[in-house]
């Protein structure tokens, strides 16, 4: 009697449909795969970021003369109103979601995420919240023009007096995208901690899980304040409760409490991912370990604690008691700590590298510049005293562009480029890659660095017209934002023909060390043949030590 | 480790049986997820109710004196004595005892179900409404949210007791009915705070 162990019996996984990574058309059905799913999260928030940037051309087409004199100004509070709303809910966070969706599964060693089917279901809510947000430019009285924070009283105004207008389809697309988030939450947390493969540990993640998983738990922790803000607004709006309304007794401020609770920690739910993403690209493109890889993966975590406590920053000028605002302001400024460890850890992961300035690199050092720069203007807005002047001033509107945009947006471009040959089994055109960044970097530091003296000088924000003392900068910033515009079409020329008819990618084709790049490209649709065994931490260059059992070393100098 | 004489059907059901192990644990942790984060829009609500109730100058709407407590100390007992019923239900299905299981199940939806009824009761015997400022306002919501998710307790149960009845149903473990079973123990420690901070602390 012989024995064979039950292992050796090859099993084949029942593999998701439909079919192969060849065929386009499953990026038009319910997939249930995660990397189908990550596309269709990709390539549907990019479509949102071009409408949101359309928007913004209004708005900065608007400011480059003093007079209101291009848009009616209800048009223009539709404008910024729509341009925050899409560029947050439907560029940055599902962007995110998707590219997480793509890189966790394969990065822990998973064939898929823990419940594929809610994946799907998470997906396909995001259409439905664009379309409610569309669909509010054909309702009486347009759009929402309370600006993407909604504060009340100015989000209970309801003019045209119908039941279904701008706000009313503005809170019920805010309430959708959160359903679609926790969804997505649950189900990141549970794919980490669960479907980890043999011998991963939590500190042999990379650091991108490592950001994926804080960043998860901050939309578990604080989206629900937000639902839970927007459930009662929407009662003022409709059905006459006064939660928010001063008039009847109710108290705006406790919504902006709530507003707050969420949407300042939301910023570290796309910031956080981004740093991920910085972690990945420069120990690849520097030939070096990740610096202090443990410390840069705990300080992930106290972000996600701190960015708990820091929400009435935002809320400085609004009648906050002075303690509370000392309070707020030493934690606010206690957050730029482990921001601070991460910046000093890639610097130090940078030094003395032997750097490769491809896209994907040029993209995050460009990014993490912009980042360092926002960081400086958010410890000056964490101040109280400083805050108060400046509040609700373009100082405050450049400090998030250059987090958003700057940090964000252009992380998320390195992240494309980075794994776009992974995904597509295509390699982009550098020379378009690198068009892309300069005219990127120069637009967005024309556009969004005029509005610091903008706001130092006193412009408020969210006017359509303003003293002709301030055309000056203003013109600059349009002159940016018309770049920043022209910018996007040299990425989606390289994109869309890279995806045709690009040069083959290999499956490694930037020697780096990761579960991702061991598998074909784009992978098989079951991810792994045999789930790997891994053996290393991650980051091992110069290591001369395999990541998985029976891998290959990558040397250090190997390019 | 198996045998080759052994037919290759019993390792494919070893595999499956480990499969939907994973997939058990998978959707536990989930579910368990999933209600921590759902408990922080109770958590906003009741800190917003706390704000209002210790700021707000003229609480009670005019001619309302308070809320009457004792068919609300009733309904509470009677929701919270369920807790422990839906546990007995719960160990019956442990033991296979499908009959004490059922049994036990049903007497949790009746008292579910008794609890809305009293709740229903209140809200149409009360003298203020939905508008009738903060009070009437955080008061609705509060109670009402939170009788969304006694509804939504009942409607998972009766899936639970109605799949009861497939045969082979439990092959792939009881997860529906431990989650159906958590989240009622969930609702009921919402109510509890709800019931000191709406009706104790008046």
């Amino acid at each position: 009697m012989t024995n064979i162990p039950v292992e050796a019996i090859a099993v084949k996984t029942p593999q998701p449909l439909p079919g192969a990574p060849d065929n386009w058309k499953r990026f038009f059905s319910f997939s249930t795969d995660h990397k189908v799913i990550g596309i269709q999260y990709l390539v549907t928030s990019f479509i949102f970021f071009l409408i949101g940037g359309f928007f913004a051309m209004i708005i900065r087409g608007e400011l480059i003369t003093p007079e209101a004199d291009l848009v009616d100004r209800t048009i223009y509070n539709a404008m910024f109103t729509m341009h925050g709303t899409v560029m947050l809910f439907l560029w940055m966070f599902p962007s995110l979601v998707g590219l997480a969706n793509y890189l966790v599964p394969l990065m822990i060693g998973a064939r898929d995420m823990a419940f594929p089917r809610l994946n799907a279901a998470a997906f396909w809510m995001v259409p439905v919240v664009g379309i409610l947000l569309m669909a509010s430019f054909f309702v009486p009285g347009g759009p929402s023009q309370s600006g993407w924070w909604a504060y009340p009283p100015v989000s209970l105004q309801n003019p045209t007096g119908n039941l279904v207008n701008g706000q009313f389809l503005w809170l019920l697309a805010v309430a959708v995208s959160g359903v679609s988030s926790i969804m997505g939450a649950v189900n990141f947390v549970t794919t980490i901690v669960m479907m980890r493969a043999p011998g991963m540990t939590y500190f042999r993640m990379p650091a991108y899980v490592w950001t994926v998983l804080s960043a998860q738990i901050i939309q578990l922790y604080g989206l629900p304040a937000l639902t839970a803000g927007a459930v009662m607004l929407l009662m003022d709006l409709t059905f006459g409760t006064s939660f928010f309304d001063p008039a009847k007794g109710g108290s705006p401020v406790l919504f902006q409490h709530f507003f707050w609770f969420y949407s300042h920690p939301a910023v570290y739910v796309i910031i956080l991912p981004i740093f991920g993403v910085f972690s990945e690209i420069f120990p690849v493109f520097a030939r070096k370990p990740l610096f202090g890889y443990k410390v840069v993966a705990i300080s992930s975590i106290v972000i996600t604690i701190l960015s708990g406590t820091v929400w009435v920053h935002h809320m400085f000028a609004s009648g906050t008691p002075g303690w509370m605002r000392m309070i707020f302001m030493f934690s606010t400024m206690a957050i730029a700590v482990p921001t601070g460890v991460k910046v000093f850890a890639w610097v130090a992961t940078l030094w003395g590298g032997k750097l490769r300035l491809t896209t994907p690199m040029l993209f995050a050092l460009g990014a993490l510049l912009m980042f360092v720069f926002s960081g400086i203007t958010g410890i000056m807005l964490a101040s109280v005293p400083i805050d108060i002047h400046v509040n609700n001033t373009y100082f405050v509107v450049g400090h998030f562009h250059y987090v958003i945009f700057g940090a964000a947006t252009m992380g998320m471009y390195a992240a494309i480029y980075h794994w776009f040959p992974k995904m597509t089994g295509r390699m982009y055109n550098e020379g378009l890659g690198q068009l892309h960044f300069w005219l990127t970097l120069i637009g967005a530091n024309l556009n969004f660095f005029p509005m610091h003296p903008l706001g130092l000088m006193g412009m408020p924000r969210r006017v359509a017209s303003y003293d002709p003392e301030f055309a000056f900068w203003n013109v600059l910033a349009s002159i940016g934002a018309f770049l920043l515009g022209m910018s996007t079409l040299p990425f989606i020329l390289n994109i869309v023909g890279s995806w045709v008819q690009g040069k083959k990618a290999p499956d490694n084709p930037w020697r780096a060390i990761g579960l991702e790049w061991l598998v074909s490209s784009p992978p098989p649709v079951e991810n792994f043949e045999e789930i790997p065994v891994v053996v290393a931490e991650p980051y091992g260059y110069g290591k001369n030590e395999p990541l998985v059992e029976n891998g290959k070393v990558i040397a250090a100098t190997e390019i | 480790m198996t045998s080759l004489d052994t037919p290759m059907t019993e390792v494919v059901v070893t595999h499956a049986a480990e499969h939907t192990h994973d997939e058990a644990a998978n959707s536990k942790l989930g579910f368990i997820v999933f209600l921590l984060s759902e408990s922080v829009i109770f958590l906003s609500f009741f800190g917003g109710y706390i704000l209002y109730k210790t700021t707000t100058p003229n609480w009670l709407p005019e001619g309302v004196t308070g809320l009457a407590v004792k068919e609300p100390l009733i309904n509470t007992i009677v929701l919270v004595s369920s807790s422990f019923v839906i546990y007995f239900a719960e160990r019956f299905l442990h033991r296979e005892n499908l009959w004490g299981f059922r049994a036990f199940w049903l007497l949790t939806m009746a008292m579910g179900s008794y609890f809305l009824l009293g709740q229903a009761k209140e809200w149409s015997e009360l003298s203020f409404g939905f508008t009738s400022g903060v009070f009437g306002g955080t008061f609705y919501l509060l109670t009402g949210f939170h009788g969304l998710h006694v509804l939504t307790g009942i409607l998972l149960q009766t899936i639970m007791l109605l799949r009861s009845f497939i045969p082979g149903n439990y092959e792939r473990g009881i997860f529906g009915v431990e989650a159906t079973s958590l989240f009622w123990h969930f609702v009921d420690v919402i109510w509890i705070i709800l019931f000191l901070l709406i009706y104790v602390w008046q």
